[in-house]
């Protein structure tokens, strides 16, 4: 990265330097020479007496605010003088000097000598700094308790009239005790509440008792499996929260069923 | 709706069989023809200030006397013009007089009227009223109190002297709720008559919830017409299954908090009072009722076995605990014979699916009443201790709940409602002929009523969700 930077840095010096030195070799003939570099303005040939201005040439002429640039000059001929404005002051005949301007920058060079004066400018572009880059990436959101508890826990049912944990709920359980372990670590105040519920058939009256039996039964499944008991809640809702209303079988299977929930 | 119900109800022939099986048990009064006898109640007006009350006094009195099941309304619209207001604005007819023949060279007399135009009782008792009975009266408000005049006629007499049967003067504060308790004490008098009783001065407690959704409900309190509706809980949490103390001065009911059911007992005589029932320690204890003498409660419990449920007794503090079934399966909702005390229906999963049975209330002696088909839930107690009514799904898909009364002796049973919609929770009212009952044939549950031979059901809540009535005091 960096010396990909100074690479590049490098190349624009060279070429800055190529062009204020009025290099023209590389240019080939036919078309009309390149306009002077803007960095530097050739001064007009002087009467024989006065100065000559050899370079004054800012390197590089592009910085980003907080950088600096090299002023270099070098004056020959009848000199009583050489100075810079912007603050730079008298100077050698030649030398030079490092700024960091704040803002883009026109430093004037004036050298003078019994001949008269001789000015030469270098301009010194300041850019902002680039905005910030983007923050890296931030950590992963964490998965809440009710995420982790929707997404890796899952309903087990029950036949009709039945508490007892059939087959397939006890693989489901078997799995849900897996999870619930899990997430209980990693929630260490959590407590889970498994809900009892039950299809339509039968009294609100008795399906209390019959949703607080399925919630009974796989809470005791789930300790056996480890599940500490002091973190499981049961709670029967009878068949008051139906999760569908159709008076079918297929609606009524996916009613009675035990529901793990967030606890608070 | 009520003109459709007056023309079902009474000719079904259905009624008739009904009324045959159910005499000396349910009191209704059915002649020979199976016609109640008819009565006319043209609408009071008030005098003066009364005047404002007086819808929702003919309201009142006619649902009253509708509701009591011992007489037929009338429909106003085929009143005579004229309603009298006291019994001296009727007047005798002329006796009828053969025209003389016509003589020459004089005009002919005029025609003798052939009604009096609402002046005469028989324009009363001939069709196409055909009235058996007039109720007439007016109100006014006389020093600061509002007054009911209040008279019944036998109409099929043939002048006003000897008509008259009652005739009576009610006083009340100048409100509308006045104006409803005279019309409630008026008609208690005139279905008096008749050998019925008044709903009048009971309640009907009840669970209410805001929308179907709300997970809050608390327990109500209501007259059996929907009025005076009354909040008796403040919990905000889930309240459910109250029921009333024989005398109406206590409730009792259960609430879940923190993932435990508790039972509450509350004095409800002056305000509501919460008595301190102390349950105990287990999750879940449930669906109180009430012995007879108001001193004990029976309930479902997880206590000692921690799996639900056994029937339990215990005193009004708590104290006493003691199981009354074993818990290997689910027994739920006893309520104890209002008459004898001596023995509880309950419904329990013990067969397979849920059914009603009965037991001493000691434990023993477990019958099943229901006989197996379906799904039987809900037992309530007829005052009398020898019938229960219950919701029964026979006949219909599970699930199908409807009402259904048995006597517990012989086993007979009569369906009363007709897959309108589900139709749970039935509680017999005091007087042993009327029943509410849980319905959401609307699209919601509500309360309704009905006769105990499933005539004129009546929705009495509309707003929000209700359910689980219990008929007291």
């Amino acid at each position: 990265m960096f010396s990909k930077r100074k690479v590049s840095a490098i190349c624009l010096a060279v070429s800055l330097a190529m062009f204020a030195a009025g290099c023209k070799k590389k240019v080939p003939p036919p078309p009309p020479p390149p306009p002077p570099a803007p960095a530097v303005t050739a001064p007009a040939a002087p009467p024989a007496s006065a100065p000559v201005v050899g370079q004054f040439t800012a390197e590089p002429s592009s910085i980003q605010r907080g950088q600096s640039s090299t002023l270099r000059w070098e004056i020959s001929g009848n000199i009583t003088s050489v100075s810079i404005n912007q603050g730079v002051g008298t100077v050698q005949n030649t030398g030079s000097r490092q700024v960091s301007p704040a803002d883009s920058t026109t430093y004037v060079l004036t050298a003078t000598g019994p001949g008269g004066s001789v000015n030469a400018s270098a301009t010194v572009t300041v850019s902002s700094p680039p905005p910030p880059p983007p923050p890296p990436p931030a950590a992963a959101p964490k998965v809440s308790f009710e995420q982790r508890m929707a997404s890796d826990v899952q309903d087990a049912y029950f036949d009709y009239d039945r508490s007892d944990i059939r087959g397939d709920a006890q693989a489901t359980l078997t799995q849900d005790a897996t999870s619930i372990k899990a997430i209980l670590a990693d929630f260490p105040s959590s407590v889970i509440v498994i809900e009892g519920h039950c299809d339509e058939r039968g009294s609100a009256e008795y399906n209390l008792g019959l949703g607080d039996r399925r919630a009974t039964a796989a809470r005791d499944f789930l300790q056996q499996l480890g599940v500490p008991a002091d973190r499981l809640k049961t709670i029967s809702y009878g068949k008051e929260r139906p999760q569908c209303t159709e008076g079918n079988e297929s609606c009524w299977q996916k009613n009675r069923r035990v529901h793990l929930s967030p606890g608070q | 709706m009520k003109k459709l119900l007056w023309l079902i109800v009474p000719a079904s022939a259905a009624l008739m069989v009904l009324a045959a099986q159910q005499r000396g048990d349910i009191n209704i009064n059915i002649s020979k023809t199976g016609e109640l006898p008819r009565i006319a109640i043209p609408d009071f007006r008030g005098a003066g200030d009364a005047q404002k009350f007086m819808a929702a006094f003919n309201e009142t009195l006619a649902a009253d006397v509708a509701a009591s099941g011992q007489l037929k309304l009338v429909s106003k619209s085929m009143m005579p013009v004229f309603t009298p207001q006291q019994p001296s604005d009727f007047v005798t007819p002329a006796p009828v007089q053969q025209a003389p023949a016509p003589k020459r060279g004089r005009p002919a007399p005029p025609p003798q009227p052939t009604n009096g135009g609402g002046h005469w009782i028989a324009d009363w008792s001939s069709p196409p009223l055909s009235a058996n009975y007039l109720a007439f009266g007016y109100t006014a408000v006389q020093n600061g109190v509002f007054v009911l005049r209040g008279w019944l006629f036998d109409a099929s007499k043939p002048d006003v002297s000897g008509a008259q049967m009652l005739g009576k003067t009610y006083l009340a504060s100048v409100d509308e709720a006045g104006a409803r308790k005279t019309a409630h004490e008026f008609a208690t008098d005139i279905i008096a008559l008749f050998g019925g009783k008044s709903m009048f001065g009971t309640h009907i407690y009840y669970v209410h919830r805001e929308s179907a959704r709300s997970t809050v409900s608390e327990i109500w309190r209501m007259d059996p017409d929907g009025g005076n509706a009354m909040q008796l809980t403040r919990f905000g949490i889930t309240s459910l299954y109250p029921a009333v103390s024989a005398d109406g001065t206590k409730i009792a009911f259960s609430s879940n908090r923190s993932f435990k059911w508790d039972i509450f007992v509350f004095s409800v005589d002056l305000r509501p009072r919460d008595l301190r029932f102390y349950n105990p320690n287990t999750r879940m204890n449930s669906q109180p009722s009430f012995t007879p003498d108001g001193k004990q409660v029976v309930f479902m419990s997880t206590a000692g076995t921690d799996k639900c449920c056994r029937i339990f007794i215990a005193n009004l503090d708590g104290s006493g605990v003691r199981p009354l079934t074993s818990s290997v399966f689910i027994d739920a909702e006893p309520k104890v014979n209002p008459k004898t005390g001596a023995d509880v229906v309950f419904s329990s999963g013990r067969s397979g699916p849920e059914q009603v049975y009965k037991m001493n209330i000691d434990g023993g002696d477990v019958e099943r009443l229901s006989d197996g088909t379906g799904e039987a839930a809900n037992p309530s107690w007829h005052p009398n201790g020898q019938k229960i009514a219950f919701a029964w799904t026979r006949g219909f898909a599970a699930g199908k709940f409807n009402i259904f009364i048995m006597d517990v002796t012989t086993r007979s049973y009569n369906q009363l409602t007709h897959d309108e919609g589900k139709n749970e929770n039935p509680s017999w009212a005091p007087d042993g002929i009327h029943l509410a009952f849980m319905s959401n044939r609307t699209g919601t549950e509500q309360i309704w009523t009905m006769l105990a031979d499933g005539s004129q059901p009546q929705q009495i809540t509309k707003q929000g969700v209700n359910s689980s009535p219990v008929w007291g005091m």
